[in-house]
């Protein structure tokens, strides 16, 4: 029995994330919005920052600024989805378990944001040459991976908190910022190591993997029990 | 004026009474005791000189910045745990907070004052003063969200989740700066994370400070706990007059078919 | 209801409870009093009609009923279950229509009933007989919602409601910016709603129309409820 409704559970976080997939698909917000406005984020660093060697050295930093950027444009979005016509009333009118939408929302996120920081890296590349090496590549991705998770559950966590209501909004970056701060100083330094840039070594970049895990495993757990009271209006 | 006591207390003209008297003046004493070692008593500092006595408001703040920090943890995990929901917590986790804000801006700006004047810097990226701005920052939205509206108990219950998950974020974020810091080895600016080496009379100083500044705070916390508990009635009392407003609504609607 | 998700414990409802069973609730939205004492009782299948002018806390009223709204003083039950303590389960089984239709833009329309569906572990036979029923077979089916007219998109949002099996249906001006045949059809899936055991509860300023359709109307004034004779 209890078998069973892990895997009801599961079929719904699977179709709330569909869901919302799916919504990206057709709308193209992501594509055609959040990504050029990410690049172009990253273009106005190479402005300000004015010095090809100083530019390259803080590349990675300006990856996950931009990053950081576009998350609060991408949750409001999600969830925007949700307010555009009452839906996020409506999913918690049909008693669906807030763990589920909270789950189902953060993989979506995380879907989206992965193909973001891809897109980043390839921009930051061509931008600021920054060399690559072979021996930081399973590092590199290792970031990836456990960045991405971490951002999407924060994100969706004060999403839903904020989401909608007008006057709420605003206070997402406020929220949001202060947490993901040990993402942007961990990711930061990952990435720094499996690039080379500040001529650190590759293996200088684990513990901040490790920094990164606990932190993802904290908000997973700390997401699910916290989502529901926080969307109960 | 209103009349039904509420938490205890029966709402006159201010929240005094006996315990907020004897804390005040307690308080009041702590801080002139204070005043005395730290200005005059308490010997200058061989490197910093002068300057060093910033340090008797810096640290007992930041202490009392993390006093208030955990006092809005504990009392939020209160409210959530106990069966009772008793608003009473909620109330003491958004006054601590309040009170909380004030020191951890207090602590910011003498730390601020206290790096320019010794090394020559504003700001240093040292982990204490930069968990502080985290924290700092922190509250500043829990305050915002406890001002979202909606009924108590709502207000309560998202401040008291909120608080939780910031017990969460904050060891992350100081721990995140000090393994970040711990890289930098700058031969060039001085040991600013240090605190000068104390001496006996500095260290009695502080401890003095210490005290002081926590009688202060549960001073202005009791009065400040006790404000809210009168709002908090007063938005009760303000329902009870609305709804008579309504219903008066209905009525003369109802004349006018 | 065999359903897999009511938890332990649960007050199993056989039916024989009132749809609504309102006791001087009132709600509080921003320290204003929407719902200032309202008495209801409504029993199983009936129609009722709230009507009133605006302002009057008919929206409120049906937020309440949906779970959405909390009660700040009174006591309720819906369908049998306690509006404060099984506030999760009562919404499981409630549907709510109001302006807003809580469809995806994006999405088609068997898109959007599919994706309810799913929620509640119906399969496909029940999303194509809500379909049928809504009149939203076809072409239809595949239009994104952004490009359906506001009837269709009532009738898909009803569709989603059919398909998560809701007992108590909320519907909030659900004519408005309807054309006179959608509201015909309109009625027309109240009727059948009704006559399948649901109960609807309308908020409507459409009085003639509305009138002919319900089994009781009510008037709604100052956040109470106002009785009319011969309703």
């Amino acid at each position: 029995m209890a078998e069973r409704i892990r895997w009801i559970r599961w079929q719904r976080t699977r179709a709330i994330a569909a869901k919302d997939l799916r919504v990206e698909l057709r709308g193209r917000v992501l594509l055609n919005q959040v990504i050029p406005f990410s690049v172009l984020v990253l273009v106005l660093f190479g402005f300000a920052v004015d010095d090809d060697g100083i530019a390259q050295r803080v590349a990675p930093g300006l990856i996950w600024m931009a990053t950081l950027f576009s998350l609060l444009v991408m949750v409001q979005r999600t969830f925007a989805v949700e307010a555009a016509d009452g839906a996020l009333d409506s999913l918690r009118v049909a008693g669906v378990d807030p763990t589920v939408i909270f789950w189902g929302k953060a993989m979506a996120l995380a879907v989206q944001l992965a193909v973001l920081e891809i897109v980043l890296f390839a921009a930051a590349i061509i931008l600021f040459a920054p060399t690559l090496r072979v021996s930081g590549v399973a590092l590199l991705t290792a970031t990836w991976i456990v960045s991405t998770a971490g951002l999407a559950l924060v994100g969706t966590l004060y999403g839903g908190l904020t989401a909608g209501i007008q006057g709420r909004e605003t206070l997402l970056p406020l929220l949001v910022f202060p947490v993901v701060a040990p993402v942007l100083i961990g990711a930061t330094r990952a990435v720094e190591s499996g690039l080379g840039t500040t001529g650190a070594a590759v293996s200088e970049g684990w513990p901040w993997i490790g920094l990164l895990t606990v932190f993802g495993a904290a908000f997973a757990a700390g997401g699910t029990l916290a989502f529901g009271p926080l969307i109960d209006d | 004026m209103a009349n039904a006591p509420a938490g205890g207390i029966t709402p006159t003209h201010d929240t005094g009474t006996r315990v907020t008297q004897v804390f005040g003046t307690l308080a009041a004493l702590g801080v002139a005791w204070l005043c005395a070692f730290g200005l005059l008593f308490s010997p200058a500092d061989r490197d910093q000189r002068e300057s060093v006595r910033i340090m008797y408001v810096h640290v007992p703040s930041a202490w009392v910045a993390y006093l208030a920090f955990g006092v809005t943890a504990v009392a939020s995990a209160l409210y959530l745990l106990r069966s009772s929901h008793s608003l009473t917590w909620d109330r003491l986790a958004g006054a601590s907070a309040e009170i909380g804000v004030l020191f951890m801006g207090v602590t910011l700006v003498t730390g601020m004052l206290w790096g320019r004047l010794s090394w020559g810097v504003f700001w240093t990226w040292d982990a204490r003063l930069t968990s502080t701005a985290f924290l700092f920052v922190t509250f500043l939205g829990y305050l915002a969200v406890r001002r979202l509206g909606g009924t108590q108990h709502q207000r309560a219950k998202r401040s008291a989740v909120l608080a939780m998950l910031g017990v969460l974020e904050i060891p992350l974020v100081h721990f995140s700066v000090r393994l970040w810091r711990s890289l930098h080895q700058d031969a060039t600016v001085a040991r600013i994370d240090g605190d000068p080496d104390l001496d006996g009379l500095m260290l009695f100083s502080l401890f003095v400070g210490l005290i002081a500044f926590t009688l202060l705070y549960v001073w202005l916390v009791i009065h400040r706990q006790r404000a809210l508990v009168l709002e908090d009635a007063l938005e009760d009392h303000g329902l009870d007059a609305a709804l008579v407003e309504r219903r008066a609504e209905a009525a003369l609607q109802g004349g006018g078919r | 209801m065999t359903s897999v998700d009511l938890a332990a414990g649960t007050t199993v409802d056989d039916g024989s409870r009132p749809a609504v069973d309102l006791s001087d609730v009132v709600a509080v939205i921003g320290g204003f009093p929407v719902l200032a004492g309202v008495d209801l009782r409504v029993e199983r299948g009936e129609i009722v009609l709230f009507h009133g002018p605006n302002g009057a806390g008919k929206t409120s009223l049906l937020r309440l009923c949906a779970g959405l709204l909390p009660l700040e003083r009174g006591t309720g039950t819906i369908l049998g279950m306690d509006v404060v303590d099984h506030r999760d389960e009562l919404r499981r089984r409630v549907g709510l229509v109001a302006h807003a239709n809580g469809l995806y833009q994006d999405l088609t329309v068997a898109e959007n009933v599919r994706f309810w569906a799913s929620m509640v572990d119906a399969d496909a036979s029940e999303v194509d007989g809500a379909l049928d029923r809504m009149g939203l077979r076809g072409r239809l089916a595949d239009a994104p919602i952004a490009r359906c007219s506001a009837g269709q998109r009532r009738r898909t949002a009803l569709a989603c409601l059919v398909v998560r099996r809701a007992e108590l249906w909320l519907l909030d001006e659900p004519h408005a910016a309807l054309d006179a045949a959608a509201r015909d059809q309109l009625d027309e899936i109240i009727r059948a709603a009704a006559a399948s055991g649901a109960t609807v509860l309308v908020a409507s300023h459409e009085l003639e129309r509305t009138m002919a359709l319900a089994t009781r109307h009510v008037e709604v004034r100052g956040g109470q409820i106002v009785e009319l004779p011969g309703g």
